[in-house]
């Protein structure tokens, strides 16, 4: 399953809590998965009796952002989970912090 | 991105952290989520579409910020100081709205069509109300206003900035870490609730889980009193309040030793000032920041690192980083234009231009002021240096035409600090007929400096026709609450003074 990614778009995962919002969207569809398998948009109808495939549960922390290179897409963690994100079977590795001095 | 999903976050992350108030007893951010969503299910039931603010800082600047982000209307804090004709213009122009209030504003405003007044205390009974519903989720989408900023109008009449809610957002995912903060940090707020500082300190502090303790407003005495009695570990300041807190802390040599960054903005900032608090507060991490309403807060940041290595530095070029506004955010893009629109090389001034997710230029019933490429023109002078460190010069529209020259008050007004007997200074240009314009300066003095010293001190640094035709010494120069020097009202008195 392929999806076209959008800024602000939202996404869950169909096994587990995570939840993500698309911050830079991707060159073009990807395969976004979470513990396994595809995300579906917030608001849409889940496929049932699917599990969490150990392979992809690493989990996902509330408030990490996650990046790829390869297609550019950047999402940023709404809600926590046990899942971890991927793409096709390509993990998905959680960015670097690169906080900036508190200005406000 | 919303804001109803930051303060989500926070809620979800950080519950049982305290976000508002003391730390024995203030509100933590399950709390504070809880009641903006019943203040957010009241605001959508109660007419207008749009929620006001005309009060000092309170719990119910956060909870009205969040609660008309949630009910799905722009939160529009309005400047409780300005005369009350001025007062009631704006507040006509943010009809239809239910708009909450502070003590004796009310009598001020009187009724205006289409506007309901609710008072603080209504509006925190109703977040508080045990028996209230919160509303789920949030009203409206991202591309939707969540605040709207009346400009201070120091140049004409007051602009209404509109900010939508990817921009503040944006804003805040690109410079904040979420839950970043160690659970001990705490944040004084005393910058008021109508400018955009106010209404980025809750957003930076709500996303990165710091404690806010807010003052209703700036006053040094109980500025220093609550960042001691608090430990307070974070501060943002405009120019003219660091003087005054400066004083205080010199004369009572008690310091502040809970205090770990100090950031500053909102105007040019007087070297020796910057100086004087680095001397007095060694520990503390200074930050310079600058930023414009219509970019919805900062813009570039001058770091402690970057304070420390120009302080350190014997190379010009490296000190007078201290004078500049740091490197420009990561997450955007700035160009130095001429008036043509062409971008200019490193080292020449002109029109500081900015472009990126954070920048709105969009002003309410006038539309977008960014050009087809998406750059927003500042109206601010300035350049980069080699390093991509930004100078700014001050604002375009003071540029001062003598003889065809363009000269820069801000530069003028830099040198005439430099002098030791110098406090406050200003430079502005009134009409000549010679000229076309001259130099004039304001200036506010320690004992015994005379014009002539002034005079010569600045040919000494500067072009002979940079040097002041006129001096003018002043007990005080007129600031707007926000440390803004209002230039128009001295333009006006120096015109009437000097010709």
């Amino acid at each position: 399953m392929s999806l076209v990614t959008k800024p602000g778009t939202r996404y869950r995962s169909v096994v587990d809590q995570t939840e993500v919002i698309v911050v830079k969207p991707a060159s073009g569809p990807i395969d976004l998965r979470c513990g396994g398998h595809p995300m579906v948009s917030i608001g849409t109808e889940a496929p049932t009796g699917l599990t969490l495939d150990p392979a992809f549960s690493a989990g996902t922390p509330l408030g990490k952002r996650f990046a790829d290179g390869e297609t550019g897409i950047e999402l940023l963690c709404t809600k926590g989970g046990s899942g971890s994100l991927s793409i096709g079977e390509v993990i998905l590795s959680q960015k670097d912090a690169k906080p900036l001095p508190s200005s406000d | 991105m919303h804001l109803g999903m930051l303060l989500e976050m926070a809620a979800d992350g950080m519950a049982d952290r305290v976000a508002l108030g003391p730390l024995a007893s203030g509100l933590t951010f399950a709390e504070l989520a809880s009641r903006a969503r019943r203040l957010g299910a009241a605001l959508e039931a109660l007419p207008g579409e749009r929620v006001g603010l005309i009060d000092l800082n309170s719990p119910a600047v956060p909870l009205t910020l969040f609660g008309a982000a949630i009910a799905g209307k722009p939160f529009v804090p309005i400047n409780y100081r300005l005369a009350d004709p001025q007062l009631r213009a704006i507040v006509a122009r943010t009809a239809p709205a239910t708009i909450i209030v502070g003590e004796g504003v009310l009598e001020r405003v009187g009724p205006v069509d289409g506007i309901e007044f609710l008072s603080r205390a209504e509006a925190l009974a109703l977040a508080e109300d045990p028996e209230g519903k919160e509303k789920d989720g949030w009203g409206g989408d991202a591309e939707d206003i969540a605040v709207l900023l009346f400009t201070s109008g120091t140049t004409g009449e007051p602009k209404a900035a509109v900010l939508r809610h990817s921009n503040l957002t944006e804003y805040i995912i690109s410079t904040v870490e979420y839950a970043g903060s160690a659970e001990d940090e705490a944040a004084i707020v005393s910058v008021p609730p109508y400018h955009i500082a106010g209404i980025s300190a809750v957003l930076s502090s709500t996303y990165s889980g710091r404690r806010v303790v807010q003052l209703e407003a700036f006053d040094p005495v109980a500025w220093v009193r609550t960042v001691r009695e608090e430990s307070i570990t974070h501060a943002m300041v405009v120019p003219t309040m660091l003087g005054r807190i400066l004083d205080i802390v010199e004369s009572d040599g008690l310091g502040l030793p809970s205090l770990r960054a100090l950031s500053y903005g909102g105007g040019p900032m007087p070297l020796p000032v910057i100086e004087r608090a680095v001397g007095l507060l060694p520990h503390v991490g200074f930050v310079n920041a600058y930023g414009l309403t219509e970019t919805s807060s900062t813009i570039a940041v001058l770091g402690p690192d970057d304070h420390q290595a120009a302080f350190a530095s014997d190379d010009p070029a490296v000190r007078v980083r201290l004078a500049s506004v740091g490197k420009p955010l990561p997450t955007l893009e700035v160009s130095i234009r001429d008036a043509a629109g062409i971008e200019v090389s490193v080292g020449e001034r002109g029109e500081i231009c900015v472009r990126g997710g954070q920048v709105s230029g969009e002003y309410l019933g006038r539309g977008t002021t960014l050009d087809s490429d998406g750059w927003f023109p500042t109206r601010d002078e300035g350049h980069l240096d080699e390093a991509g460190y930004l100078f700014v010069h001050g604002r375009l529209d003071d540029v001062i035409v003598r003889g065809g020259e363009n000269l820069s008050p801000g530069e003028i007004e830099a040198v005439l600090l430099e002098h030791p007997g110098v406090l406050e200074a200003a430079v502005v240009g009134i009409p000549n007929k010679e000229w076309g314009e001259q130099v004039v300066a304001a200036v506010v003095t320690s004992a015994g400096v005379t014009e002539e010293d002034l005079k010569a001190h600045v040919r000494s640094r500067l072009r002979s026709s940079r040097t002041p035709d006129h001096i003018q010494f002043r007990e005080e120069l007129p600031f707007n609450e926000s440390g803004k020097l209002l230039r128009r009202v001295l333009r006006t008195e120096l015109s009437e003074a000097f010709t």
